[in-house]
């Protein structure tokens, strides 16, 4: 009994210092110090503050997108989603609405439309990848009809949110941290958030043991879209204009960061620390390869190795886990 | 009532679907339903239709390809840098844009056959790193100056018909018999019914899901090729976001996500519709981009519909 508890012990030590967490404040912390060497301006403050400040609403939107791949599903529509809702919350602001208006009337919207994507991924049986696909038409062409594609400027000061600095420390650090932390207290102790790990790793089984698989998947989508206002409205107020266009790949970076933060895209695995960490390595590397003077040109190259070697470091970890048991 | 039963279901709406779109765009502009019109949209589809249909076998496997636009990228920026800095004759040129294609179609693959990385994850990872190597490569230079007899390819025409129409129709006719046709094509099926079975019942599930992953890098490929043609110029941003057009007119032609079931037929109506409906609005006045709504709403219904019939089937 005593021995059993000691290797319990042993294996909890060993699941912490190689989880996939570990391994990301490894990198991190490697590459501010390598980078750190050969560049010292790269681990000054104020750049460290900016990578964080300007990708925070990425680390935000992974946390969401998190919690839908945790359930076996993914949502291809939340740049798309996030680009709406910056136009819709600028142009809250610009018509004079007191700003708490254009920060929260953002995240209604995205729940609502979300919450839409998730009744039909679980209650119509479109698969997510095809509804989300759906969506991402439908939002990005909705946003060039509406908006012609031209900025929003004149926005009121106190719109922008994402440039306070309560405690002397940005808002979307707060976001990002709090959200984090939160997010990953719910997802591991609260019932709803172990049911979603129950759903991704066993549909029928999960059933069986008395879940709705389908009502799960739905509120899922809405919790997701929470998170997608967020990051919205803090996309929106990092700069003082909006640029009403769907910015690119913006999908593809969360879902990476969701990934690379190791949520495994089969569902069942995966935490909201890891997204966010990936987040920040994202960011850290796309900005420590100009402080090498590497051509900016080559960051996405960088990103797709990342992507597959991490997930090849995965699967080989997956597969000695096995070989071991 | 029989002729929204039986088998075929998804296609049989979306000819009836594209039947009244023509009628409706015809209505709404009469520039629309004109020969030279509807040639040229063959020009615009064709780069789609190439690339959807080895997407359909891929999907038909119950595997996905989000690289292909990014390959097409790779390809039209290899095309360039070989012609430009190398100074390779331009033939053998597009003879390498093509094979860069394969190769990039082979390493997706080889990641998803000898790796076991699931398709989505892989052509992600890929779809960041080829699109990544092609702004590399380029170092966002375009190239242009290219000889007049290139642009036969995307701009030239045979008998009146354009070129790329014509290369499209052949790709067509190969795909269909390809899949509907032989034991390779009823092989697919097999694979996305049951993969494990396919395998125990003595095919080469690897092997053949090597090759339908290189056969798309190299229609990718040939896309590329085929739309720096038509555009006259190389940009490494070529061809981004084509993935999503690509597979909305697969699944949008009856292709279920999940493997197992989808024509040929099915694909090319729905590219032919996507091209149909994006010209026509265009036509009646929408901005551009904005006929991309109709795609998803199009999109959606379609499944919608299908599911509906195919509960009161059962």
């Amino acid at each position: 009994m005593a021995a059993r508890q000691v290797s319990g012990a042993r294996q909890g030590l060993n699941h912490v210092l190689f989880s996939q967490e570990m391994a990301l404040v490894i990198a991190l912390l490697s590459l501010f110090i390598v980078v750190g060497l050969i560049n010292e301006r790269f681990v000054a403050e104020r750049n460290v503050m900016s990578i964080l400040m300007a990708h925070a609403y990425i680390a935000v939107a992974a946390i969401g997108m998190s919690m839908v791949i945790v359930t076996g599903n993914i949502d291809i529509s939340v740049g798309s989603l996030i680009g709406v809702l910056a136009a819709v919350s600028g142009t809250i602001a610009t018509q004079g609405h007191p700003v708490w208006v254009a920060w929260t009337v953002p995240i209604l919207l995205a729940m609502l439309i979300s919450g839409s994507l998730g009744i039909l991924v679980a209650y119509c049986r479109i698969p997510s990848i095809v509804a989300s696909l759906g969506y991402l038409s439908i939002l990005k062409g909705g946003l060039i009809i509406w908006t012609g594609g031209a900025w929003i400027s004149d926005l009121p000061d106190a719109f922008g949110l994402a440039l306070f600095r309560p405690l002397g420390i940005p808002t979307p650090i707060w976001f990002m941290v709090l959200l984090t932390v939160a997010a990953a207290y719910w997802m591991r102790n609260s019932r709803l958030g172990r049911s979603f790990y129950a759903v991704g790793g066993n549909a029928e089984a999960a059933r069986l043991a008395g879940m709705s698989p389908q009502r799960l998947v739905a509120t899922v989508f809405v919790i997701n879209g929470f998170f997608v206002g967020i990051a919205g409205v803090l996309f929106a107020t990092q700069l003082k204009v909006i640029q009403t266009t769907v910015p690119p790949y913006l999908e593809l970076t969360i879902i990476t960061a969701s990934v690379v933060g190791g949520v495994s895209i089969l569902g069942g695995t995966g935490t909201v620390v890891g997204s966010t960490l990936a987040a920040v390595l994202l960011a850290a590397i796309g900005s420590a390869l100009i402080f090498i003077n590497v051509s900016p040109f080559w960051v996405r190259a960088t990103y797709g190795c990342l992507i597959l070697a991490t997930v090849l470091f995965d699967l080989h970890r997956r597969r000695l886990q096995r070989f071991r048991l | 009532m029989r002729l929204i039963s039986g088998s075929h279901v998804h296609e049989k709406i979306l000819a009836v679907i594209l039947c009244v779109s023509l009628v409706v765009l015809s209505l709404l502009s009469d520039k629309f339903m004109t020969v030279e019109n509807i040639l040229n949209q063959g020009r615009l589809i064709a780069e789609i239709g190439l690339v959807a249909l080895p997407m359909t076998l891929i999907i038909v496997t119950g595997g996905i390809d989000l690289a292909v636009g990014s390959i097409l990228g790779l390809s039209a920026i290899v095309l360039g840098i070989t012609w430009k800095n190398l100074g390779l004759p331009l033939g053998a040129a597009m003879f390498s844009a093509v094979l860069a294609g394969v190769c990039a179609g082979l390493f997706n693959g080889y990641l998803v056959t000898r790796m076991r990385v699931p398709p989505l994850i892989t052509t992600l990872a890929t779809l960041a790193l080829f699109r990544g190597i092609a702004e590399g490569l380029s170092q966002a230079r375009s190239v242009r100056g290219y000889p007049e007899w290139f642009f036969f390819l995307g701009q030239g025409e045979i008998l009146g018909v354009p070129v790329q129409l014509l290369i499209l129709l052949a790709a067509i006719a190969a795909f269909w018999f390809l899949l509907a046709r032989t034991v390779l094509g009823r092989s697919l099926y097999a694979i996305g019914n049951n993969e494990v079975a396919a395998r125990y019942s003595g095919i080469a599930v690897d092997r053949i899901k090597l090759m339908i992953y290189g056969l798309s890098g190299m229609l990718a490929g040939l896309a590329g090729v085929v739309f720096v043609s038509r555009v006259s110029t190389t940009r490494s941003d070529m061809g981004s976001g084509l993935e999503l057009d690509v597979i909305a007119a697969v699944v949008l032609g009856g292709t279920s996500i999940f493997g197992g079931r989808g024509t040929i037929v099915g694909t090319v109506l729905g590219f032919v519709l996507i091209g149909l409906l994006k010209n026509g609005l265009a036509l009646t006045g929408v901005k551009g981009d904005a006929t991309i709504v109709v795609i998803g709403l199009v999109l959606i219904l379609s499944i919608l519909a299908s599911n509906l019939l195919e509960r009161r089937n059962e």
